[in-house]
C-alpha cells in the first residue's frame, strides 16, 4: 500500500465494500469511491433490472440538508426547477446552477417539510456542491452535508414493489413516482422514495449506515423468488443510457446549458429570479450553441464516450455517452451536434479509431418501460 | 488450464505454432477480465501484422481492448465466426475463438514469449498484487 498517499486521494468505500468483495464483485474507482462495477456481468445485471429486479449500492451519492425559514428562498435562488411546487414528501429532479445557465450538478430535491429539505447529489460532486451552496447562501439557510449519515440502496425493476412489500409496512401503492415517505424497511427506519435512475419502477431507501449489511442481505433474501440480483455501476450506466438520462460529466458540465442538454423541462423560468436564469432566457431567445441528440449505430461498430462526430466531412460534435444497449440489443449513444444538424432520422459519422462509421439520430428516450 | 503447446504474451495473447504458421488468440484470463464480449474488430486476410503492435480490438460492454500481435508476418486467415458470435471469445478463447492465422516471417520472435507454466505464474502474481 502507498502510505505516502494523502487521505483525500485514497478512494472512499461504502459500508458494503466487504459484502461486495465477498460476492465476487469487480471493484473499480469511480468519483473518488471504490465501487462494484459488476457481479455476474453487466449484461445479465442489466436484463435482471428490466425483467425482474436489481439491487444497487448507491451509498456513494451525497446528501445535503437545507433547513430553516430561509430554506425555500435559498433553494429557489440556486436551482432551476420550482421548489415551491413541492408538497411535503414530494421530490423533483433539478440542477444546482452556474450563472452561465449550466449545472454545478444535477440532483433530486426532497421536501421533508416546510423548512426541511434534502438534496441527493452525485458522488463525485458532493464536496463541490456543498461549497457552491455555502458560497451562495447570502439569505442564511441552514446547510449541512449529511452524506455520512446515510447509506442508500436502490431496488429497481418491475418486481421491485412486490419484493419491497414483503419487508415494509409502508403502503407502496400510495407512493407515486417522485414521492417518498419515512418508513421502516427490513426493520430499519429510513426514507423510502419512489425514485431511480434506470427507467424502471423502483425505490431508493436512505438509512443509517450501520444497518447496511442487514438491509442489503434482507432485500436480496426477500427477492429470491422474484429473481433479484445485485447490480453494479456498469449496468447502472447502461440502464440510464437506454432511458436517456444525463450523467454529470458527460451530458452535463459547466460549459453546457440546461437548454442544450434537453433539460428545459426542469427550468421554470417564470418562477422568479435564480442563478443562471438570465443566460437561459437569452439562449431561449437567441438559440443554443449545440444540441444533445440520441443516436443508434447504422453500421457495425460501437461509439464510446468522447468519440468525434463528423458531419459533411467536418468534425462537428462529440459523443458524450456511447455503449452497447443490452436490452435493446443495439449500439446507442448521446452526442452534442450543431443545432441545425439535430433532427431525428438524420445521419452523421462517428470516428471510431481509424474509421468513420454511420450513425442515425433517434427520438429519445431509447427505452420507455411498458405501462 | 493453459495449453502447453501455446506460447503466451504479457498482454494475454496466445500463439500456437504449426510449421511456419501461427494461430493467435486471447487467453482465458483476458476474456475473464473483459467480461461479456460484444464486438470484435479484426483486419483482413493478406494484411501485415507487426510484433508488439495492435492488429485489432475486442470490446466488452464497458471497454475497448486492443489486441497485440506476438509476431511479424502476413495474415492468411481471419476467424469470421467472431463477427456474428463475439461471445465465443468468452466460451472458447483457446480453440474455437482464435482470431487470426499468420505466416511468420521471423521465428526468432517466439523466443521472448512465455510457456504455459510461466504464463500461469505470471497471472497468479498479477492477481495477488
Amino acid at each position: 500500500m502507498d502510505l505516502a498517499m494523502p487521505a483525500e486521494s485514497r478512494p472512499k468505500r461504502t459500508a458494503l465494500y466487504s459484502t461486495h468483495q465477498a460476492a465476487g464483485a469487480r471493484m473499480m474507482e469511480f468519483g473518488g469511491w471504490e465501487m462494484p462495477i459488476e457481479y455476474a456481468g453487466i449484461t445479465q445485471e442489466h436484463l435482471a433490472v428490466r425483467q425482474r429486479a436489481g439491487l444497487f449500492d448507491v451509498s456513494h451519492m451525497g446528501e445535503i440538508a437545507v433547513r430553516g425559514p430561509r430554506a425555500l428562498a435559498f433553494l429557489q435562488s440556486i436551482t432551476c426547477n420550482d421548489v415551491s411546487r413541492l408538497s411535503d414528501h414530494q421530490a423533483q429532479y433539478s440542477a444546482l446552477m452556474y450563472p452561465q445557465g449550466s449545472a454545478v450538478d444535477d440532483c433530486v430535491i426532497h421536501r421533508m417539510g416546510e423548512n426541511d429539505y434534502f438534496i441527493c447529489v452525485n458522488a463525485a460532486n458532493t464536496r463541490k456542491d456543498f461549497d457552491w451552496l455555502a458560497d451562495h447562501n447570502s439569505v442564511g439557510a441552514e446547510l449541512e452535508n449529511v452524506s455520512s449519515q446515510y447509506s442508500q440502496l436502490a431496488l429497481q425493476g418491475p418486481k421491485a414493489a412486490a419484493i419491497l412489500g414483503k419487508v415494509t409496512g409502508a403502503d407502496l401503492a400510495s407512493i407515486r413516482t417522485y414521492w417518498f415517505t419515512p418508513a421502516q424497511c427490513c426493520g430499519v427506519v429510513g426514507i423510502l422514495a419512489r425514485t431511480g435512475y434506470t427507467g424502471e419502477d423502483g425505490f431508493e431507501f436512505y438509512f443509517s449506515p450501520e444497518h447496511s449489511e442487514g438491509v442489503w442481505n434482507a432485500l436480496l433474501d426477500a427477492g429470491k423468488d422474484e429473481g433479484v440480483q445485485p447490480v453494479g455501476l456498469g449496468a447502472r450506466n447502461t440502464l440510464r443510457l437506454e432511458a436517456g438520462y444525463a450523467l454529470y460529466g458527460h451530458e452535463l458540465d459547466e460549459n453546457t446549458t440546461l437548454l442544450e442538454a434537453n433539460l428545459g423541462w426542469i427550468c421554470k423560468l417564470d418562477k422568479g429570479e435564480f442563478l443562471g436564469r438570465g443566460a437561459l432566457l437569452k439562449q431561449r431567445e437567441q438559440g443554443v450553441g449545440k444540441k444533445l441528440v440520441g443516436f443508434e449505430m447504422a453500421e457495425a461498430g460501437i461509439a464510446r464516450d468522447g468519440y468525434a462526430v463528423w458531419i459533411e466531412g467536418e468534425k462537428a460534435g462529440q459523443v458524450t455517452s456511447g455503449s452497447p444497449a443490452p436490452f435493446l440489443k443495439k449500439n446507442i449513444g448521446l452526442a452534442y451536434v450543431p443545432p441545425a444538424a439535430a433532427q431525428p432520422g438524420h445521419e452523421f459519422m462517428i470516428e471510431i479509431r481509424q474509421r468513420k462509421v454511420r450513425a442515425r439520430q433517434v427520438i429519445l428516450p431509447f427505452y420507455r418501460r411498458p405501462k | 488450464m493453459y495449453p502447453e503447446e501455446f506460447q503466451y504474451t504479457k498482454d494475454h495473447e496466445w500463439i500456437r505454432l504449426d510449421g511456419d504458421t501461427g494461430t493467435i488468440g486471447i487467453t482465458d484470463h483476458a476474456q475473464k477480465e473483459l467480461g461479456d464480449i460484444v464486438y470484435v474488430e479484426l483486419p483482413n486476410s493478406g494484411e501485415e501484422v507487426i510484433a508488439a503492435e495492435t492488429f485489432g480490438t475486442v470490446e466488452s460492454v464497458k471497454a475497448v481492448s486492443e489486441v497485440f500481435s506476438p509476431v511479424t508476418g502476413k495474415i492468411t486467415a481471419v476467424n469470421s465466426k467472431l463477427q456474428e458470435h463475439p461471445e465465443l471469445l468468452n466460451s472458447d478463447p483457446h480453440a474455437g475463438a482464435w482470431l487470426i492465422r499468420v505466416l511468420i516471417s521471423d521465428p526468432k520472435e517466439l523466443e521472448g514469449l512465455m510457456s504455459s507454466e510461466e504464463y500461469e505464474a505470471y497471472i497468479q502474481e498479477a492477481e495477488s498484487s
